[in-house]
C-alpha cells in the first residue's frame, strides 16, 4: 500500500482537520497530522486491518533552524521542530513516515518546551525514544510514563540538539570549553 | 536481696539485651529477606561494556529491573550536523564496533538513497562480501561473550580464534582491524586486494607455511570451508550442552506480540518466531544487493531444538544467530564466485564536499544485531540539517525492563546477553 492510500485512509477517518499534509514529491514521501491527534491516529494506523503499522522504526525529532545570521537567508524553512514517526508493517510489508510539527518553543516563550502527547502507549518502544527526544531536543511528550533524560545525565541543562544549543562552560567541576 | 541475676531475670529486666537470648534455632527461622538495590555496572562483566542495570532484589528474586544508559553518550549526532555524510563514516564505525563494516553499509547506503546514486555491480559483490563476513565475526563475539556470561570459558577462545583470522583478513583489505570505514559513499575505497600473505591463524590452523602467498578470495575461501565444520562443533560445546539449556531454555520469554511493540529486530525478533529480514523484505536499494542470493532466514521455531527450549527464549535468540553464520557463509561464497566476473568498478567518484538535496531520507538495514537505521535531512549543504542514527540495540535492550521482572539474580546477565546488545550503538 502506498502513501496515497495511507493518506486517503487517514483524510476519511480523521478530516482534514487532524491530517493536516501530504508531500509525495520527496524520496520518502510522508503525512503530516495535527500534533494534538497524534496519539488517536498512532491506534488507528496500529490496530487498522488494511494498515497495521504494528512496528515502529523510529522516532525522532528535527530542529528547522539556522542559527547562523549569514546562511539563514539561504534557509528556506521557517523556524519549526518536527517529531517524525517511521512506522512499519511487518505483515503486510509496506511503510510510512508521520510527520507532527510544532513550535521552537511553547507560546513563543523561550525556554518553555513545545508539546505534543506520547505514544508510548501505542508503541512500547516509544517510551525509550521520546525520551531521547525529550532529552536531545527537549521536546515534552504528554501523558509519558517516565519523562526523564535518558542519555545525558538528569542534571544536564539545555538540549544538546537544538540548533541554537550552547555547550555549558562547566559541569561539576570539569572545564566544557 | 541477691545481686546474681539469674540469665532469664536479667532478660525480663533489660529487654534491650533480650535479642542476644533468644534460642537461635528460633533466630534460623527468622530469616528475612528485606528488598534491596543492587546496581549491576556499569563496570561489569556480564552487562557487554557500560550498561547499568538497577535491580530491585528480595533474596534471588528481582522484582525490577531498570537500565540506565547513556555512560558512552558520544554525540555522534550533533557531531553529524557539523560534518559531511563522507566524514561522518569514521563515526558510524564507533557505533557497533563489533560490526563496524554493516554499520559504514547502511551509513552509506542513506546517502546514496539521498542523492540517488547508481552503483556498479562489483562494488556491491564486494559491499556483500564484506557485510556478511562482518555479520559472522559479530555473531562469533555474540557466541563467545553469552559463553562467557553464562561461565563457560572455552567456546569465547575458540570464537575469537576465528574472529582473529577475520579481522587479518579485513586488515588485508582497508589496514584497520576494528574502525575500517571501508564501505563508504560510492562504494568501497579500495578494491578487494590481489595477493597476500595467508593470515598467521589461518596458516597454522590449516598447517600451512605462514609465508605462503595466496589470493585474498582464496584465503578467505580457505577460512570458510575451514570455519563450517567448526560450527558443528560449537553445536556440541555450547548449543546443545545441558548446562547451557538449562541456563537458556524457557528463561526471558517474549511473545511476537511484545517484541514487535518494543521495535525488537535482527535475531532477537525472529527468535519470538516473526519471518522478517530486510536482506529479503527490506527496500530495494538494499536488497537488490542479495536479489539473485540463494538463503535462508533462520525463524524460531525449530524443529531440532531440545524440548525444554520454548519459543521467544534465550536458546531462541542464540540459536537464530547462529543459524545465520551458516546462511552468510553460504553467501560469502557465491559472492566469491561471482566476484571476479562482476561489471564496473568498485567505486562510483564522489567529492567529499558534495552537496545534499534538499530532501530527506530514512532507510533500514539489516546488521548483526538488527536493523540500523539512518535518517538524512539534506539543506542543499554539504553538511546535512540532521543526521539520526536509530540504533537497533536501544530498542532490544528496552526490554530488559519487562524480562527482567520475577526472575532470579543468575537470569539477568542470561537474559542481557541473550539479547546481544553493544553499548557503543546504543549511547551513540
Amino acid at each position: 500500500m502506498n502513501i496515497e492510500d495511507i493518506h486517503e485512509i487517514l483524510l476519511e477517518k480523521f478530516g482534514s482537520d487532524v491530517v493536516v499534509g501530504l508531500t509525495t514529491e520527496a524520496i520518502d514521501p510522508w503525512i503530516e497530522v495535527a500534533g494534538d491527534s497524534v496519539a488517536e491516529v498512532g491506534v488507528f494506523l496500529r490496530d487498522d486491518e488494511r494498515l497495521q503499522l504494528k512496528h515502529l522504526n523510529d522516532l525522532c525529532g528535527v530542529d528547522y533552524l539556522e542559527p547562523d545570521p549569514k546562511k539563514s537567508k539561504r534557509f528556506e524553512h521557517e523556524p519549526h521542530i518536527e517529531v517524525v514517526y517511521q512506522l512499519s508493517s511487518l505483515t503486510l510489508k509496506h511503510r510510512m513516515t508521520l510527520k507532527v510539527k510544532l513550535p521552537r518553543w511553547k507560546n513563543e516563550t523561550e525556554g518553555d518546551l513545545p508539546e505534543v502527547p506520547s505514544v508510548s502507549g501505542v508503541w512500547s518502544i516509544a517510551d525509550w525514544h521520546e525520551r531521547e527526544a525529550y532529552d536531545l531536543l527537549g521536546i515534552r511528550f504528554l501523558n509519558h510514563p517516565n519523562a526523564r533524560r535518558i542519555l545525558c545525565p538528569e542534571d544536564w541543562v539545555g538540549h544538546a540538539l537544538r540548533k541554537d544549543y550552547e555547550f555549558p562552560q562547566e559541569y561539576h567541576g570539569i572545564r566544557g570549553k | 536481696m541477691n545481686s546474681h541475676k539469674s540469665i532469664t531475670e536479667f532478660a525480663e529486666s533489660e529487654p534491650a539485651m533480650s535479642m542476644q537470648l533468644e534460642d537461635p534455632r528460633v533466630i534460623e527461622f527468622d530469616v528475612r529477606t528485606d528488598e534491596m538495590l543492587v546496581n549491576m555496572g556499569p563496570q561489569h562483566p556480564s552487562t557487554h561494556g557500560v550498561l547499568r542495570l538497577l535491580l530491585r532484589t528480595d533474596g534471588e528474586i528481582v522484582h525490577e529491573c531498570t537500565p540506565h544508559i547513556g555512560y558512552l553518550h558520544r554525540c555522534a549526532e550533533k557531531i553529524g550536523e557539523n560534518l559531511s555524510v563522507v566524514q561522518w563514516i569514521p563515526y558510524s564505525d564507533r557505533m557497533d564496533y563489533l560490526a563496524a563494516m554493516n554499520m559504514n553499509l547502511g551509513m552509506s547506503l542513506a546517502a546514496e538513497k539521498l542523492l540517488g546514486m547508481e552503483l556498479p555491480d562489483k562494488a556491491m559483490v564486494v559491499r556483500v562480501i564484506i557485510g556478511e563476513l562482518g555479520r559472522i565475526a559479530s555473531h562469533l563475539v555474540g557466541m563467545g561473550a553469552y559463553g562467557l556470561d553464562l561461565g563457560s570459558f572455552s567456546p569465547f577462545l575458540y570464537a575469537f580464534r576465528e574472529r582473529e583470522i577475520v579481522l587479518d583478513l579485513f586488515e588485508e583489505v582497508c589496514g584497520a582491524r576494528l574502525t575500517y570505514s571501508y564501505i563508504t559513499v560510492g562504494g568501497t575505497t579500495h578494491d578487494l586486494p590481489e595477493e597476500i600473505e595467508i593470515p598467521p591463524g589461518l596458516a597454522s590452523l590449516t598447517k600451512r607455511d605462514p609465508r605462503t602467498r595466496l589470493p585474498w578470495i582464496d584465503a578467505l575461501r580457505m577460512f570458510l570451508n575451514w570455519l563450517e565444520p567448526r560450527i558443528t562443533e560449537y553445536h556440541t560445546l555450547l548449543t546443545r550442552n545441558a548446562i547451557f539449556i538449562k541456563r537458556t531454555a524457557a528463561i526471558g520469554v517474549m511473545s511476537a506480540e511484545m517484541a514487535v511493540s518494543h521495535g525488537c529486530t535482527g535475531p532477537v525478533l525472529r527468535g519470538s518466531g516473526v519471518d522478517y529480514d530486510l536482506r529479503r523484505h527490506g527496500e530495494s536499494i538494499y536488497t537488490r544487493m542479495y536479489d539473485d542470493f540463494e538463503f535462508d532466514i533462520p525463524v524460531a521455531p525449530f524443529g531440532d531444538a531440545p524440548p525444554e527450549v520454548i519459543l521467544g527464549d534465550n536458546w531462541c535468540r542464540f540459536f537464530v544467530r547462529m543459524m545465520e553464520v551458516v546462511q552468510s557463509i553460504r553467501i560469502v561464497r557465491d559472492a566469491l564466485d561471482r566476484y571476479p566476473t562482476a561489471a564496473g568498478e568498485h567505486r562510483v567518484p564522489h567529492k567529499l564536499a558534495t552537496k545534499l538535496p534538499k530532501d530527506e531520507c530514512y532507510l533500514e538495514t539489516e546488521c548483526p544485531r538488527g536493523q540500523m537505521g539512518f535518517y538524512l535531512v539534506g539543506t542543499g549543504n554539504a553538511e546535512p540539517l540532521r543526521a539520526r542514527a536509530k540504533s537497533s540495540c536501544f530498542c532490544n535492550l528496552s526490554v530488559t525492563q519487562k524480562l527482567c521482572q520475577g526472575v532470579p539474580l543468575a537470569d539477568v546477565p542470561s537474559i542481557v546477553g541473550s539479547l546481544d546488545v553493544v553499548m557503543g550503538e546504543i549511547d551513540r
